[in-house]
Formats: C-alpha cells, sequence, structure tokens
C-alpha cells in the first residue's frame, strides 16, 4: 500500500492570531494620536 | 455580507480619518493570510504573533502619521512589512529556521550517526585482536589461506596459484581453518560479538 506522507499539520488549521493580540491592536490605534505641529509631527498615546 | 463589500482603500481611508472600527475590519479580513504567512517563515507561533502584532503597530502609525499613499494594494503592503520585520528577526538572532520537530515523523529515525562512539570501538578493536589471535594458533597451511582469503581479499584461484596448491586443496584448508577456529573459540568461551 502506498503510503501517504502528506499529512496536514493540526496545528495549520488554526493560524490566526489570538483575539488578545487583535484586540491589543486596536486598543493601541485608539490610544495612539497623532499631533501635527509645524512640519513636525509627535506621537502620544493616550490610554 | 455588507463589509465585503467595503474596499480595502475605502477602509483605510475612513481609518485615516478616525474611524477606528475599519481597522478592526481591515485586520480580521486579512489575519489569517498575514499569519500564516508570518508562520511560514519562523515556524513559531510566539514569534508569529510577535512579528503580526509589530507589523500592525508600524501599519498603524504610518498611517496614523498620514504617510501610506494608496499607490498599490493595501494586502501586500503589509505583508511587506511583516516580511521586513521576519528578516530583521532572523537578522537579530542570527540564526535560520529551526526545525520544527512536533509532528508525527522525525527527522531524527532516519537520520544516525554510523560512526561507532567510543565504547563500540574500543569493543570492535578487541574483538579483531581476539580473532588475530586465533588465527595464530592455526597450522601454518590453514592460516595462510585464511589470511590470504580474509585479509587480503584473494580469490581461490589465485591463493591456488601462489601456494601452488590445487583451488579444492585450498578450498578445503579454509574449511578446516574455520572449523578449528570455532573449535578454538568454544573450548576456550571467547565471545566474539559487539
Amino acid at each position: 500500500m502506498a503510503k501517504i506522507y502528506s499529512n496536514a499539520s493540526p496545528i495549520k488549521n488554526n493560524l490566526k492570531p489570538k483575539d488578545e493580540t487583535v484586540s491589543f491592536l486596536l486598543n493601541y490605534s485608539k490610544a495612539l494620536s497623532v499631533i501635527n505641529y509645524n512640519k513636525l509631527k509627535f506621537e502620544a498615546l493616550l490610554n | 455580507m455588507k463589509k465585503e463589500l467595503i474596499q480595502d482603500a475605502e477602509l483605510v481611508s475612513n481609518y485615516i480619518n478616525g474611524d477606528e472600527h475599519a481597522l478592526s475590519i481591515l485586520i480580521s479580513r486579512h489575519k489569517q493570510k498575514i499569519y500564516s504567512f508570518i508562520y511560514s517563515k519562523v515556524y513559531d507561533r510566539d514569534i508569529t504573533e510577535d512579528v503580526f502584532q509589530d507589523t500592525f503597530i508600524k501599519v498603524i502609525r504610518t498611517l496614523k502619521r498620514g504617510k501610506y499613499n494608496e499607490e498599490g494594494k493595501f494586502l501586500p503592503w503589509v505583508m511587506r512589512i511583516a516580511h521586513n520585520l521576519v528578516i530583521d528577526h532572523f537578522r537579530k538572532n542570527n540564526r535560520m529556521p529551526k526545525f520544527d520537530n512536533a509532528g508525527e515523523f522525525s527527522i531524527f529515525s532516519v537520520l544516525s550517526d554510523s560512526s561507532l562512539n567510543a565504547e563500540k570501538s574500543m569493543i570492535k578493536e578487541q574483538v579483531e585482536s581476539d580473532v588475530r589471535r586465533v588465527i595464530e594458533e592455526l597450522p601454518e597451511d590453514q592460516k595462510q589461506v585464511l589470511v590470504m582469503r580474509m585479509y587480503q581479499d584473494m580469490s581461490f584461484k589465485e591463493i591456488s596459484e601462489r601456494t601452488g596448491v590445487s583451488i579444492n586443496t585450498a578450498l578445503g584448508r579454509m574449511r578446516y581453518a574455520l572449523i578449528n577456529m570455532r573449535k578454538v573459540i568454544e573450548q576456550n568461551n571467547i565471545v566474539l560479538t559487539n
């Protein structure tokens, strides 16, 4: 009988970031504000 | 359904204009592709998570600073950022992706070190020297044939020519040499295995 060597790795079915990571990014985005002052850009993280 | 109809470019533009929800759509739309891409390079869940996070931090900062220009598409741009961060990761760690041995198939079951370890090579030397000592016990004519056959790798035709006897005689001497060696080994309880 031919052996099948191409079994899918179980880990591949669940390849997506953790919910915490996504939620961190969304919160980071909300907290980050860029302040323009003349030609300078300042980043401020507001919690 | 409505979400899918909004193009990436429009979502990006909405996000730049302050619509935070647009970012969450963009992330959920592309997270699997980007995450899989990173994982295919680093083969480690934790590192993938870190690189994914750093990628979007860079995306968010670039968009908020207004430095993003919609030349191409959003996804290839994010992929390029992820790719560069993966390169940075390997440069920092100065190593190549390691083989993940978590699967059913283990590469080490196929690869083996064929060279003998110290103990085995000592046993091998011991066995070989025992065999030589047993050969020394043989009558001269048998010893001569055995040495020519086994150590000098000569054919029985060559042996018969060299020793001046017929091939059958040479074969007979070889046979008796082996019988006598076995006898000596059994009598002296010599162990010749490793």
